[in-house]
């Protein structure tokens, strides 16, 4: 397999006609995790869930190739078959669906009709993943994301990147109402994936996941777009100084989206 | 053998019942449900007309088709039959008559009665006769249970004696394999203070084709401090209509809990009132259906708490598809004097389809101030941020539309005690969402 390519030119997003992203430009190569950061507001999470196909938002322009294809050309299935995954800040609870059938079908369904997971394989995993995670083992008999605390979804997140095994995985506010414990753990389900296979795109406001999971390169959004690109280290500088510094030395008054 | 309606007059009902050697004050019951079915009318089911139904033309009488053994069975017969520690008390019952039946020892010698109707009416003629038609359900309240009274021809009587306390599903399967015979199938259960049972059942019919009618009354009494777990499938085919009717009676610190899916492919008027008549009294009722195709069905589920400290727990989940309508009337009622009760009920209705037809109803009836009580109801369309979160991870949209919707009746399947009905259950529920 050859090591994934997400490339984002020139990307626009609306929803409901209001337009969110403007020309947002980014590359994620197999063995890069990339920090987005940036306040409250300036478009984080929308551009994951446009990468991944949320209904509620429209691509108005711009391109994303992944490995070499139009990934807006794609169903959300398909972008996931492919091997985009999102781990998203709200998932959705699905009553009467356990969290073990859940994963089963959807190994399965990246596997393809013939190819099935053995389900003790499939057991053997699962149990591996929990572990890790330091799940409970009641989680896989519980309905999907059902009743979870907010702590307990993001867990659930990560164990479902686990089983899925993507080639690019985009961690939406993944340590957002973690507790440091938590967060360990969390990080943990992450780095076991890092290799050359595997890249990532961590959206964050806060620096401190970026003690457990080092990125490669981090980037500042404000106003729907990157502003600020850099290593490591501006990570570091935001957490020391905020975003202020940022905001002054590009004439930037109010971050947030929307803005003319 | 084409059904037509045929004029059932005294002399058939006599030689019927005379045929079937029944006791006097049961041929005296069906000759009053004769007198009535003609001049009563048909029920008024909440927003859905009846009128035009098929409830008259059906075969009543016809011949025994003789399986007369497990082995003889079809395939989706004996697969529902409880295995292994499910197994050994069970009832199959094919157009009425009895093709199998089985009641453990253990539960003969704790006073257990699990037998089909006529043989009941037979050898427990004054516990039968007490019961029936007696006070859950009347002959005379509409056309329908005149005619059920007047044509009974299937059935099962459980009953459970004092403290005893029965850990094995009991199991009892109505098989209709002729395709134009009517079913008017009676389960009497009662079981006596201080005692539990299981019960499930399953209707089905496998010969589809002609118009015909199933006719079906239970009537469920738990006494103090008794609990009856209920639970039931029914699959008619296609060209049945079917008029069920599942009452539950309960006496102090008793309970009934209600699993019902309801699968028929006709068109279906479906009632489960249960009162919690003693303090403490509890019931819960579950219900999931699919309606597919032109087919109509109205549900009414209702609890009525009569009794101090009584709970009342309605559930109902509804998937609508193609042209199908579905009406649910869900009825909590809570009569003066019910102090520190509660009423909680949830209705809701998946559309399928911009053509199916979906109508929640809850309805609260609270006669006394010291009570809570709830309701939701909601009639909608698979969230599309549902779909959206199981697509995310490779799901296709059908795929993960069928997953919602099993997850959205799961309730009840996974209420089932027995292994075989809770499977079949599913693949009826898979066949139905494809």
């Amino acid at each position: 397999m050859s090591a994934p390519h997400l490339k984002i030119e020139n990307l626009h997003v609306s929803i409901d006609d209001t337009e969110i992203i403007k020309d947002l430009n980014l590359e994620i190569k197999g063995g890069e995790v990339h920090a987005v950061m940036g306040p409250n507001g300036t478009g984080k999470s929308t551009l994951a869930a446009a990468l991944m196909g949320h209904p509620r938002y429209e691509v108005t322009k711009g391109t994303v190739m992944f490995n070499g294809e139009d990934l807006l050309e794609m169903e959300v299935d398909e972008r996931a078959k492919a091997g985009l995954f999102l781990a998203m800040q709200y998932p959705s609870e699905v009553s009467g669906v356990t969290n073990a059938d859940f994963m089963r079908t959807a190994i399965n369904a990246q596997r393809g009709e013939g190819n099935e997971i053995q389900l003790m394989k499939f057991i053997k995993k699962l149990d591996e993943k929990m572990n890790l995670l330091e799940m409970d083992e009641s989680f896989s008999q519980r309905y999907l994301n059902e009743g979870f605390s907010g702590g307990e979804k993001k867990r659930n997140e990560i164990l479902q990147m686990l089983m899925l095994e993507p080639q690019i995985a985009i961690l939406d506010e993944i340590d957002s109402g973690l507790d440091i414990d938590a967060l360990k753990v969390v990080s943990k389900g992450v780095n076991d994936m890092r290799g050359p296979e595997f890249g990532a795109l961590i959206i964050t406001h806060y620096q401190r996941l970026l003690n457990y999971i080092k990125p490669d390169k981090v980037h500042v959004m404000m106003q729907g777009t990157i502003v600020k690109s850099g290593g490591p280290e501006l990570a570091e500088r935001l957490e020391a100084e905020g975003y202020d510094w940022i905001k002054a030395e590009l004439g930037i008054e109010d971050e947030t989206v929307g803005q003319k | 053998m084409s059904a037509e309606t045929i004029v059932y007059d005294e002399a058939y009902i006599r030689e019927f019942s005379k045929h079937r050697q029944e006791p006097v004050w049961l041929l005296e019951c069906r000759l009053r449900g004769l007198a009535l079915m003609k001049e009563l009318a048909l029920p008024k089911p909440e927003k859905t007309n009846i009128e035009n139904w098929n409830f008259h033309a059906f075969q009543h009488d016809v011949e025994p088709k003789g399986t007369s053994s497990l082995a003889a069975l079809p395939e989706d017969v004996k697969s529902l039959i409880g295995k292994d520690s499910e197994a050994g008390n069970v009832i199959v019952q094919q157009n009425g008559a009895v093709v199998h039946q089985e009641l453990s020892e253990d539960l003969k010698n704790k006073g257990v009665i699990f037998t089909d109707f006529l043989t009941a009416v037979k050898e427990h003629g004054d516990l039968v006769q007490k019961y029936f038609m007696t006070e859950a359900v009347q002959v005379d309240e509409h056309r329908l249970t005149a005619m059920h009274a007047a044509l009974l021809n299937g059935g099962v009587f459980l009953y459970v004696p004092k403290n005893v306390e029965i850990e094995v599903p009991l199991q009892a399967i109505f098989w209709q394999d002729d395709a134009g015979a009517g079913l008017f199938n009676h389960v009497l259960i009662v079981a006596d203070d201080n005692s539990s049972v299981t019960y499930v059942e399953n209707y089905l019919s496998t010969n589809a084709g002609e118009p015909s009618v199933a006719n079906i009354i239970s009537e469920v009494y738990a006494g103090s401090n008794a609990t009856i777990r209920y639970g039931a499938v029914d699959h008619m085919g296609e060209t049945v209509t079917s008029y069920i009717n599942r009452r539950g009676r309960i006496d102090h610190d008793g309970r009934i809990e209600w699993a019902l899916g309801k699968m028929n492919d006709g068109n279906t008027v479906s009632e489960n009132w249960t009162k919690c008549l003693g303090n403490g009294s509890t019931s819960e009722a579950k219900m999931v259906t699919i309606g597919r195709g032109e087919q109509r069905q109205n549900f009414m589920v209702r609890i009525d708490q009569i009794g101090q400290h009584s709970d009342g727990q309605i559930f109902a989940h509804g998937v609508m598809k193609d042209r199908a309508t579905g009406i649910f009337n869900g009825i909590g009622k809570i009569y003066q004097g019910g102090k520190k009760s509660n009423a909680e009920q949830t209705s809701r209705i998946l559309m399928l389809s911009d053509k199916a037809r979906g109508d929640a109803n809850p309805i609260l009836l609270i006669d006394e101030d010291d009570v809570t009580a709830g309701h939701a109801a909601s009639v909608g369309r698979v969230d599309d941020l549902q779909l959206y979160y199981l697509m995310s991870r490779g799901i296709s949209r059908d795929e993960a539309e069928r997953m919602i919707v099993r997850g959205f009746l799961d309730p009840v399947v996974r209420n089932l005690p027995i292994e075989g009905v809770k499977q079949a259950l599913e693949g009826v529920i898979e066949r139905k969402i494809q």
